[in-house]
């Protein structure tokens, strides 16, 4: 394999990865928030704190951890941009 | 002239910096004019008119006649600024006054939209915004064009971006209307051309450049005007010094009261235009069909988010590929920052109107003693509350007590007891947050018409001064019409914000998605899925909406953009597989997409 497919290749592993971790916090535990609602999280019902509060943080720090790791991979291969 | 615009994206710091702490002081200048004795109706007059002014000026200081200038603010945003006009171009009037409201009303079920709105960032980040802007495009169907080839693909790619965006535009404008309309007492009709006028000050000289500083303005405005009555009634009202972080309890203690007053139990007898009655459970998440409702819509909203083009164009202005993956994560976070706000504030408005513990609790007390209360008579007056006595007991109860979702964030001041300087700011924000919003929607069509079809398909010989006044005149001929529609008030045949999620996912999602990881994705794949994704959404919208068919699965005229972009994903796969694979150039310019280095794609041909 060329370094572009490779790089090209973890690119998309790491895209994967970062796709199932959104699918989870946005649609996967919703269909469980009844139950989570049932234990609370600093005095939230946690179905209703997810949906309110917590998905909406694992969002930011996903973004933040998608860009860190593919800056290291574009440079691992040498495609990062010039600065 | 390259030096002196160094010198300007260094200062921006600085710049927006003394911007913000002038519209501090102007606020505190307020605060001591109405203690002197300045009537309310004047603060709100000077909030509007010197908020809509600034913005103008910022509008007319951008004017430019460079096409590079005009479409895409010359690519020198840095990722932060873009953040914040990104977040601006995406909280409408509609999240600003709306969505604290839409929770209160809705609990648990609405938060779809938060979730939605906020996860669909993950997808850009992850699917589209690197990519495109290493691409090259000016606008999102030069990206379709361009990848695909061809007059067709580019012509679809207008089509549905016109429809999904215009859907919209008419909301925002109807929004600056109202607002404008009540602060500065002129009837509606008049206030959505003084909206618009605000608007095309702020877009029509300096395009995307212009629209880009005068957002990242308008976000300073909104945000303020969003926390800063959030953190005074808190703290006024003993909830905590930052409510967003404490409310937990508070959360608790309004599924007690919701019992103790029979939400959902009682239901309203009477109805009143424009009213409701809380009977939704606050917590109550359900099961089965109610969170596949809760997911369907989510789904919709995010992969909306990922197709919306006035969204995605904000991300060609970067330096480079990576300035464009960290303005979507700056782009979260400004937004993060209001909307983790709003059920914190739908909550304690909620308390405060169920508590009887609480001096401003209204449910269970006489319906004489409501009836005095000042802010029950303003907004009564104005008919965005209303109080009935249903069952004729003298006692209100929580079915005889209507009001407008507004009013959660129009009336926290009053309830809360804060001076009328906050609610002249608070109208302020809403008119920042639906004008920064108009503003991209209607530059992102005015765009796609006057490069997509006027400069690529019908005279591709054009001059840069011919396609630039094209664009200005398109902009105001465009303005002008949603300025129409607003006007004739069809909010009822328009529908809903969520429409123009749905239309964007059913044409686009794919289309944009696939041209980038998907190599053997064709012309004929990426045609017959546009075109069947975007008719089969709309006939599904047209069948459960007028035509009188039951949704399929709950998928109702809210999530529409699930059949078509399901019908778009399919076609797509199955046309491009059958007919011949893309030729060797449109393979080579997927693979210099994929790497951030180098020159953009289009660099040589524009």
């Amino acid at each position: 394999m060329g370094d572009l497919e490779q790089h090209w290749a973890e690119t998309r592993s790491l895209t994967t990865w970062i796709l199932i971790v959104w699918f989870i916090f946005s649609m996967g535990i919703f269909f469980f928030a009844d139950s989570l609602n049932s234990m609370t999280f600093f005095g939230w019902p946690l179905g209703f704190y997810m949906a309110a509060q917590g998905s909406l943080v694992i969002f930011v720090v996903l973004i933040v951890v998608l860009n860190t790791k593919q800056e290291k991979i574009d440079e691992k291969y040498g495609v990062a941009e010039d600065e | 002239m390259e030096q002196a615009k160094k010198t300007f994206i260094e200062m921006l710091p600085k710049i927006y910096g003394m911007y913000t702490g002038g519209f501090i002081a102007f606020i505190i200048l307020m605060a001591i004019l109405e203690q002197m004795g300045l009537g309310a109706d004047t603060i709100g007059i000077l909030f509007i008119v010197f908020t809509v002014v600034v913005y103008a000026g910022i509008g007319w200081l951008s004017r430019t006649m460079q096409v590079e200038a005009y479409y895409v603010a010359g690519r020198q945003v840095p990722a932060l600024f873009n953040g914040m006009a990104t977040a601006a171009d995406w909280m409408s009037g509609a999240s600003f006054v709306a969505m604290a409201g839409g929770i209160y009303f809705g609990g648990h079920g609405y938060l779809a939209f938060l979730v939605g709105w906020t996860g669909g960032y993950v997808l850009v980040a992850s699917l589209m915004a690197p990519y495109l802007r290493k691409f090259g495009c000016y606008t999102v169907p030069d990206f379709i064009g361009t990848r695909y080839g061809g007059n067709l693909a580019r012509l679809l790619g207008v089509i549905v971006l016109v429809v999904a965006s215009f859907t919209y535009v008419t909301a925002q404008i109807n929004a600056t209307g109202t607002i404008a309309a009540r602060a500065l007492q002129i009837p509606f009709e008049v206030g959505v051309w003084f909206g618009l006028f605000g608007i095309l000050l702020c877009s029509m000289l300096g395009g995307m450049r212009a629209v880009t500083w005068t957002q990242v303005a308008q976000y300073i405005v909104l945000i303020i005007a969003y926390l800063i009555p959030v953190f005074w009634m808190s703290n006024k009202q003993g909830f905590g010094l930052i409510p967003q972080l404490v409310y937990g309890e508070a959360v608790q203690r309004v599924t007690e009261l919701e019992q103790m007053h029979q939400v959902g139990v009682l239901k309203p007898t009477e109805s009143f235009a424009g009213l409701k009655a809380l009977t939704v459970p606050f917590v109550e998440a359900g099961t089965g069909m109610s969170s596949w409702k809760f997911v369907t819509l989510a789904f919709c909203m995010m992969a909306g988010t990922a197709s919306l083009p006035h969204i995605l164009m904000r991300y060609f202005t970067t330096p480079s590929v990576k300035s464009a993956r960290r303005s979507v994560a700056w782009s979260l976070f400004f937004i993060f920052l209001l909307y983790f706000t709003a059920p914190a504030l739908a909550t304690f408005t909620k308390l405060q109107i169920l508590d009887p513990n609480l001096a401003t609790g209204i449910i269970g007390k006489s319906i004489a003693e409501v009836n005095a209360i000042d802010w029950i008579q303003k907004w009564s007056a104005v008919k965005f509350l209303a109080i009935s006595d249903g069952n004729g007991d003298g006692i209100l109860q929580i079915n005889e007590f209507f009001m407008r979702g507004d009013i959660v964030v129009l009336a926290t001041p009053e309830i809360a007891g804060l001076p009328y300087v906050i609610s002249g700011l608070v109208a302020a924000g809403g008119m920042a947050a639906a004008m920064s919003t108009a503003d991209g929607l209607l530059l992102a069509i005015a765009n796609a018409l006057s490069h997509d079809l006027y400069y690529k398909i019908i005279d591709p010989t054009a001059e840069t001064a011919k396609r630039l006044i094209a664009a200005r005149i398109l902009l105001v001929v465009l303005g002008a019409a949603g300025a129409f529609v607003a006007s004739l008030k069809l909010t009822s045949i328009l529908g809903a914000v969520a429409w123009a999620f749905d239309f964007a996912m059913s044409g686009l999602f794919f289309p944009l998605v696939l041209g980038v990881w998907w190599k053997r994705a064709n012309r004929q794949g990426a045609v017959a899925g546009m075109l069947l994704g975007f008719l089969s959404g709309t006939w599904y919208l047209y069948m459960v909406r007028w035509g009188g068919m039951e949704p399929w699965l709950g998928i109702d005229h809210l999530r529409f953009g699930i059949i078509g972009c399901a019908v778009n994903l399919v076609t797509m796969i199955v046309v491009s597989l059958a007919t011949e694979e893309p030729d060797e150039a449109t393979q080579k310019m997927v693979d210099e997409v994929r790497i951030p280095k180098g020159e953009t794609v289009l660099a040589a041909s524009h």
